[in-house]
């Protein structure tokens, strides 16, 4: 016991250790708040795009544009991604936009592919109504879909989000300072590996579960006025 | 029911994340016919992979020589070089050779042979830069490969550089495109690596950091001393024999 006290002194009381992984937190949370107001913003356009497809019943230019980029990101690994932006994009400069950028640039792919769902799940016989009963094709969309649809979406973008956070973990692999790396400084400096990365274990399923709590709380208000089961 | 099964699955899942890494307690003081070697094949001359895949290097050669003499297979095991130690501390590996440089630090952790090899801390900049001597660092962008030495000359843990940003890559390679491409200013790694990158980048050129002489040895498992002592051994005999000259030659070249 007392190995594992002058453990946890070394790894997170000495030299104001406990302040990196603070530090490296805010890094965390800050990039992927960022990156995730960029990728839905990325991907509503992305999914706008899509859409276009739907509507004139045929490819479009714009929907061929959005199924590529979709396809380029979901078909290479986010650690690639992030190295390319890294050494190619920003020739080694700006640590916190290449994670927001990759990151955002990522979750985007992710983020259209979840809002289209989200509108094609919304019953077919909707839209038919709406357009029979004279509404244009837009104010059907507006009025009649996407309140619908939000509730489709909502769920599964925070879901994104917690995925989001969990993988900036590999922001270290371009020397950002994040929580993960935080870990990892610790354990090169005290030689001890296991109590910085269960540390680091911690705090990470601390804010996911704060994040979950605060979800399933927002979906459960969502599903106030709702009478489906 | 199926509560309990959820419990129970659950207790056993908590129970085997407990023990990892607990395994049974060997006899330290015999020399495996297996002998596990850590190393962090990104560290050339040192260790690296050669063209045709295999790892290669001082180190390896060296350690090879040194198993055959005592009889052992020897198994390479490539991990991230921060990883080492604790992959020795949890008994996964019998030796490390990577170019480790002995510090009091890491004496706590692991057991160190006799030094096989001297070093220096090298600067590598840009052909423009003004960079004349270490403390011309100071408050500059350093790019380190992750707990090496020169990760702890440019994060001040040797008061030799002050308020530097240290930027800590998983390779050294990595660190010298961040610094072509203007990223950082200069690089803070071992001699050697630093020749060789210096050689393959052009416009790169190197200052030596004569304030940080190290020693170059392997490490064991704290208290291995048996196997620590047969590895001495044979770096004496290999050294008297002339075949350390020889790989020296073959690998460094000086």
């Amino acid at each position: 016991m007392s190995e594992f006290m002058s453990d946890f002194y070394k790894v997170f009381i000495y030299a104001d250790r406990y302040k990196m992984f603070l530090e490296g937190l805010r890094m965390t949370l800050l990039v992927s708040v960022v990156a995730v107001v960029l990728g839905i913003v990325l991907g509503l356009v992305l999914a706008i795009m899509k859409m276009s497809a739907v509507r004139k019943g045929r490819r479009t230019l714009l929907s061929v544009i959005a199924n590529i980029y979709i396809d380029i990101i979901r078909g290479t690994p986010t650690v690639v991604q992030l190295m390319i932006m890294y050494f190619l994009v920003f020739q080694a400069r700006a640590g916190f936009w290449v994670g927001v950028f990759t990151f955002g640039l990522n979750s985007a792919a992710y983020v259209a592919e979840i809002i289209r769902a989200g509108i094609m799940a919304v019953d077919q016989g909707q839209m038919e109504g709406g357009r029979s009963l004279g509404l244009s094709y837009g104010q059907t969309m507006k009025d009649i879909i996407i309140p619908q649809a939000v509730k489709n979406i909502l769920p599964a973008l925070g879901n994104e989000f917690i995925v989001l956070v969990k993988e900036t973990a590999i922001l270290g692999y371009v020397s950002i300072q994040d929580l993960m790396k935080a870990a990892d400084f610790v354990a090169s400096r005290t030689f001890i590996t296991f109590m910085p990365l269960v540390g680091c274990a911690v705090v990470y399923y601390v804010v996911i579960k704060i994040l979950s709590l605060g979800l399933n709380a927002f979906e459960r208000r969502l599903r106030k006025n709702d009478n489906r089961s | 029911m199926k509560k309990l099964l959820v419990a129970g699955l659950s207790l056993v899942l908590v129970c085997s994340m407990l023990f990892v890494g607990c395994g049974k307690k060997e006899d330290v003081n015999k020399i495996p016919e297996t002998i596990k070697v850590g190393t962090n094949a990104e560290f050339p001359p040192f260790e690296y992979k050669n063209d045709k895949g295999e790892y290669d290097g001082f180190d390896m050669a060296i350690m090879q020589e040194v198993c055959k003499r005592i009889g052992s297979e020897m198994k390479i095991e490539n991990m991230e070089f921060k990883s080492l130690v604790g992959a020795m501390e949890s008994k996964n590996l019998d030796v490390i050779a990577a170019g480790m440089t002995v510090t009091d630090e890491r004496k706590e952790a692991v057991d160190f042979t006799d030094s096989y090899y001297t070093s220096n801390q090298y600067i590598i900049i840009k052909n423009e830069s003004k960079v004349k001597k270490i403390s011309d660092l100071n408050g500059k962008k350093i790019g380190v490969q992750e707990g090496t030495t020169g990760d702890f000359v440019a994060s001040g843990d040797y008061k030799t550089v002050k308020n530097a940003t240290v930027k800590r890559y998983k390779k050294g390679a990595d660190a010298v495109v961040a610094l072509r491409q203007g990223g950082i200013d200069a690089v803070v790694i071992d001699a050697n690596p630093a020749e060789e990158y210096v050689k393959n980048n052009k416009g790169l050129k190197l200052i030596k950091d004569e304030s940080s002489k190290e020693q170059y040895a392997f490490a064991v498992q704290k208290g291995n001393k048996k196997l620590a002592k047969e590895i001495n051994k044979q770096l004496k005999a290999i050294k008297a024999d002339g075949t350390y000259d020889k790989l020296v030659k073959k690998y460094i070249g000086k």
